[in-house]
């Protein structure tokens, strides 16, 4: 039961220790704001097309970590067991969240046994069945999910995000 | 579905954006935050911005450089439209940077004509007129007001005026609001029939307490960093004052403090606490509901028989002798020495464990946590919080009497990791002429309103409807009341000011009911009115509070008023303004001089007129700069350009809170006497299950601006009720199923939430709901004080519906957290 502490507190100090080098080094390259990004720049977000794994992958009720939109937004794809609403796959049943809690931003841990992400800050949980509804907890929205799609092969991609993600103020990273 | 905003980016504060400071104006915790304001069209980048930090990269946990879409909106300042974020403070003490559900909404839960949240408040004064509430001025709004309660109130009779009004800091309270409905009514007026904003009577809450010397709210929240035992009482603080848990008790628990909880249901706080301090270190006593003086005072007694009370404090602070205080009508126990307190309320460990269903073992462990000397012979630490458990349960005066008898007897009250406080729930910030003409006990408003008192009924910011006890009667009468005077009004629309001034008195001779309601929002009993008058909150003006460890603060105007929405001490003003002239033009020319003084241009005016006055020290730009974390009360001083406070009340062991010169806090004598309210007892023996009662982290009080906000109705579309889910089986109900909660006086409907923790036949409701009133099942029964005992309620449940489809697709899983 512990096991899950002993983790975060791990993941949380990578966080903290802001070891964030390949977002670092791609906003680097990035133009400095002024007049060329503005008249590129979309009323919308453009999301990346990212490839998470393949259906079978997926163990039911066993979440694999992912990152999106990019490696420094730590998620979970999980493949819930039964439908669910907003699930992708043939099933109906696969979803994929932030796992950063977006009261403080600390790194969640699954609790297989009733399927919601916890909190070791300050105790919030989230309902991975009900499209990330906060059970009960401190942040004022819900959980981020991802947008699923699943390809004839079984790739599953993710296609955009239903909440702001904790710790940036644009979910697309942008320089 | 869960609900989603959708939003996946957000305007980055600029550098050199306005910075404001903002005590939040939901619970007594009062936390810091700032509201930062910028043009429209204006914006910062990754890489030149409000914090100078590379907004490109991901921030790290605990971050300040990232604010959530609920932190966001788009206001009127000045009559502009600006961006507005309103972010936790990391520099504030009280809550170092962390929001709660509550105040980290304040930004979403602000009226704006951009983004179309809140359009439910009130922006323009509301009068009754050809069958419904139609816009109008504000002279027109008063002056009707003032002539109709001019015709019920004389010099020498003002008791057919029946006033409702807040006494609180925070939302639209304040030292400021106060002051200025108080003077009104308190100075330039005597009114005697009036209440408070979530009772039936105008008084204290601890009343006990006070007159015992102590004030409720003596210590600090630091306090809880350096005890050694946190001591809990019919509170919930990781809901209903979240950040003072999670930035102050965890930093107990984290520095070895343990902690006992005397509640009957299994809470989150209880749960929390398990998770930061270890089982081992957490002692809930799931007492047998209503036997807090059973417990208290069993404690008191084997704590004093042990030889763990604390002589010389007991010798130098407090009375000695025998009665300093006799029982009556207005003492509901006799208060007197530790001695007399000792014989009066002894009780043995079996009568004890007999009483609140404990065992001898846990009261005895609780003792030894809150009073055995350590084995070094140190004196322990012992910090107490109560609230609404014992406040609004059973035999108030004796329950926090019983209570504050241990913090006394071991000297725990003014000294460092010591206290016994409430938890609270608004903020603070009364400020008044004295009430001492209301009486003690004070008229029940709400019953006499029932039995047809009052002719004219102002409101200020209550909603009876939700927030009473006996609801479900008083809004039966109430409706028809206010009908006969709405009746009388359509019946003569189109005539003259005069005409229609004499068709409202003939109305409400004939036992009708005038009604002006003040108010953000149109609330459920401003349905009833026939005159509304908008009001605003603090950011909407500036305002000053104190929170529960008396840190007083100034909110400074952010955004512009909803409307011509004004605060309540501008409207105050205004109606005495108008009951001046009224009263002038029709000859009363000494009455009408009662209502002079109130020529205030701004908040600050009457601010300076009420508060200033009474501490001098205290001023708009002093408190500005004082910044989120302020002054603690009383002030004492201004010195090196900062105001001087009190860190911690009675430090010099002086007791002053009862008026007593010889400065010796009191014992109270309040022996165990089992139900004290009328009708407990029967409405317990024929019903089933208790319907407890209380708050929830997410909702605020009565859901006024909640009822608003999707984030917060997504998730509990009506008000949840738990229960044992052997009970549901029993029932034959299932997860989300409304049903009917019915007994003798009333009925109210609820969605079920399955709680393992909860004993068999014990439920939880969520108090105060828009749409489904748990007062509506609370009967009438109240302390000699008029206390109302909303928290013993007994009824019958029943299935009324399956899930409604909004309430089928929220979760019902446990509360408590997996780690």
């Amino acid at each position: 039961m512990k096991c899950n502490r002993l983790v975060d507190v791990g993941r949380r100090q990578f966080l903290r220790g802001g070891v964030l080098g390949v977002a670092g080094a791609a906003a680097a390259t990035v133009l400095p704001a002024g007049q060329a990004q503005a008249q590129q720049a979309r009323a919308m977000v453009d999301y990346p097309s990212n490839r998470l794994g393949n259906i079978a992958d997926l163990v039911v009720n066993e979440p694999m970590d992912i990152g999106y939109p990019d490696a420094d937004s730590p998620g979970i794809l999980l493949k819930i067991g039964s439908p669910v609403e907003g699930g992708a796959g043939p099933d109906g049943d696969i979803v994929a969240y932030s796992v950063l809690c977006p009261h403080k931003g600390y790194y969640m841990s699954y609790h297989a046994a009733d399927k919601t992400l916890n909190c070791p800050g300050h105790f919030s949980r989230f309902d991975c069945e009900k499209g990330g509804q906060q059970v009960w907890g401190h942040a004022t929205q819900n959980l981020p999910q991802f947008t699923l799609r699943v390809d004839d092969k079984g790739d599953i991609y993710a296609m955009g995000a239903d909440e702001l993600i904790y710790g940036r103020l644009s979910n697309v990273l942008e320089g | 579905m869960a609900y989603k905003r959708n939003i996946d980016r957000l305007p980055i504060i600029p550098a050199g954006a306005k910075e404001h400071n903002v005590t939040c104006h939901y619970c007594i915790v009062g936390c810091g935050y700032t509201a930062y304001t910028w043009p429209l069209k204006t914006q910062g980048t990754t890489d030149r911005n409000w914090i100078g930090e590379d907004l490109s990269k991901q921030q790290a946990t605990d971050t300040e450089a990232w604010y959530a879409p609920s932190m966001y909106n788009v206001v009127k300042q000045d009559g502009k439209d600006v961006h507005l974020v309103i972010k936790p403070d990391v520099n504030c003490d009280v809550n170092s940077g962390l929001g709660s559900i509550r105040g980290a909404r304040m930004a979403e839960n602000r009226r704006s004509d951009v983004t179309g949240t809140q359009r439910q408040r009130l922006t323009e004064p509301l009068v009754w007129r050809y069958g419904t509430w139609q816009p109008t001025s504000w002279d027109d709004a008063l002056d009707l007001v003032a002539r109709v309660t001019a015709k019920v109130i004389d010099k020498d009779n003002e008791n057919d005026l029946y006033v409702s009004m807040f006494d609180h800091g925070g939302s639209a309270g304040g030292y400021e609001n106060t002051w200025g409905t108080g003077k009104l009514y308190f100075e330039s007026m005597k009114v005697k029939h009036c209440r408070i904003h979530n009772r039936p009577a105008y008084m204290s809450e601890v009343h006990s307490s006070r007159d015992m010397g102590v004030d409720e709210l003596n210590y600090n929240y630091a306090d809880y960093e350096v005890t050694d035992t946190i001591f809990l009482v019919g509170t919930n603080p990781m809901e209903c004052q979240t950040n003072l848990f999670l930035n102050h008790m965890v930093k107990g628990m984290q520095n070895g403090a343990r902690v006992v909880i005397s509640d009957p249901r299994r809470t989150v706080t209880v749960d929390s606490c398990e998770q930061v301090a270890g089982a081992e270190n957490v002692l809930h006593l799931p007492i047998t509901t209503g036997s807090d003086v059973a417990l208290h005072n069993t404690l008191f007694t084997y704590i004093a028989d042990q030889g763990w009370a604390d002589a010389d404090f007991i010798a130098a602070s407090t009375f000695q002798g025998d009665v300093a205080v006799a029982a009556d009508s207005a003492y509901p126990a006799a208060l007197g020495s530790y001695e007399a307190a000792r014989a009066a309320c002894k009780m043995s460990l079996a009568e004890g464990a007999a009483a609140t269903g404990l065992t001898e073992a846990q009261i005895i462990q609780a003792a030894e946590w809150i009073a055995k000397p350590k084995d070094d012979g140190s004196r322990r630490k012992c910090v107490t919080g109560y609230e609404k458990g014992i406040i609004w349960g059973n035999d108030n005066y004796r329950a926090i009497g019983s209570l504050l008898n241990i913090g006394l007897a071991t000297g725990n009250v003014g000294r460092e990791g010591g206290g016994v406080c409430r938890l609270g729930g608004h903020q603070e910030g009364y400020y008044r002429p004295s009430d001492a003409h209301v009486g003690r006990p004070a008229p029940y408003i709400d019953q006499m309103i029932i039995a047809g008192g009052g002719k004219v009924h102002h409101i200020w910011a209550n909603d009876h409807f939700k927030t009473t006890l006996n609801a479900s009667e008083f809004k039966r009468v109430y409706n028809r009341r206010s009908n006969m005077v709405k009746e009388a009004m359509d019946a003569r629309a189109g005539a003259t000011r005069e005409e229609m001034i004499d068709a409202i008195v003939g109305a409400i001779n004939a036992g009708g009911l005038f009604v002006v309601d003040v108010d953000i929002i149109h609330s459920q009993i401003g349905q009833a009115a026939h005159v509304i008058l908008p009001a605003v909150e603090s950011g909407e003006m500036n305002l000053t509070s104190m929170n529960g460890e008396r840190r007083l603060r100034l909110t400074e105007k952010y955004m512009d008023a909803p409307g011509s929405a004004k605060p309540d001490c501008m409207i105050a003003a205004g109606l005495a303004q108008a009951l001046e002239r009224v009263l002038r033009e029709e000859g009363r020319t000494e009455y009408a001089d009662q209502f002079k003084g109130y020529d205030w241009a701004t908040e600050e005016d009457a601010f300076m007129d009420g508060y200033n006055k009474g501490n001098p020290e205290v001023t708009y730009d002093r408190l500005r700069a004082m910044g989120n974390n302020g002054v603690l009360e009383p002030v004492t001083g201004f010195a090196d350009g900062k105001l001087t406070g009190t860190n911690r009340l009675y430090e010099d062991g002086v007791f002053t809170r009862h008026g007593r010169e010889d400065g010796k806090a009191l014992f109270c004598m309040g022996e165990w006497r089992g139900w004290q309210a009328a009708g407990k007892a029967q409405q317990q023996a024929s019903h089933r299950f208790l319907i407890n009662n209380g708050r929830a982290n997410m909702n605020w009080q009565n859901w006024f601006l909640d009822q608003g906000n999707e984030f917060v109705m997504d998730r509990f579309p009506v008000p949840f009720i738990q229960i044992n889910p052997d009970d549901m089986a029993e029932l034959g109900l299932k997860a989300g199923d409304m049903v009917e909660v019915h007994n003798d006086v009333g009925a109210t409907q609820a969605l079920v939430y399955p709680e393992p923790s909860a004993r068999p036949n014990e439920t939880f409701m969520i108090f105060g709901a828009p749409n489904g009133a748990q007062g509506n099942i609370v009967n009438a029964g109240v302390n000699e004080l008029i206390l109302p005992n909303y928290k013993h309620t007994w009824a019958n449940i029943r299935k009324i519906s399956d899930a409604t489809p909004a309430s089928a697709a929220v979760s019902y899983k446990s509360w408590e957290v997996e780690l």
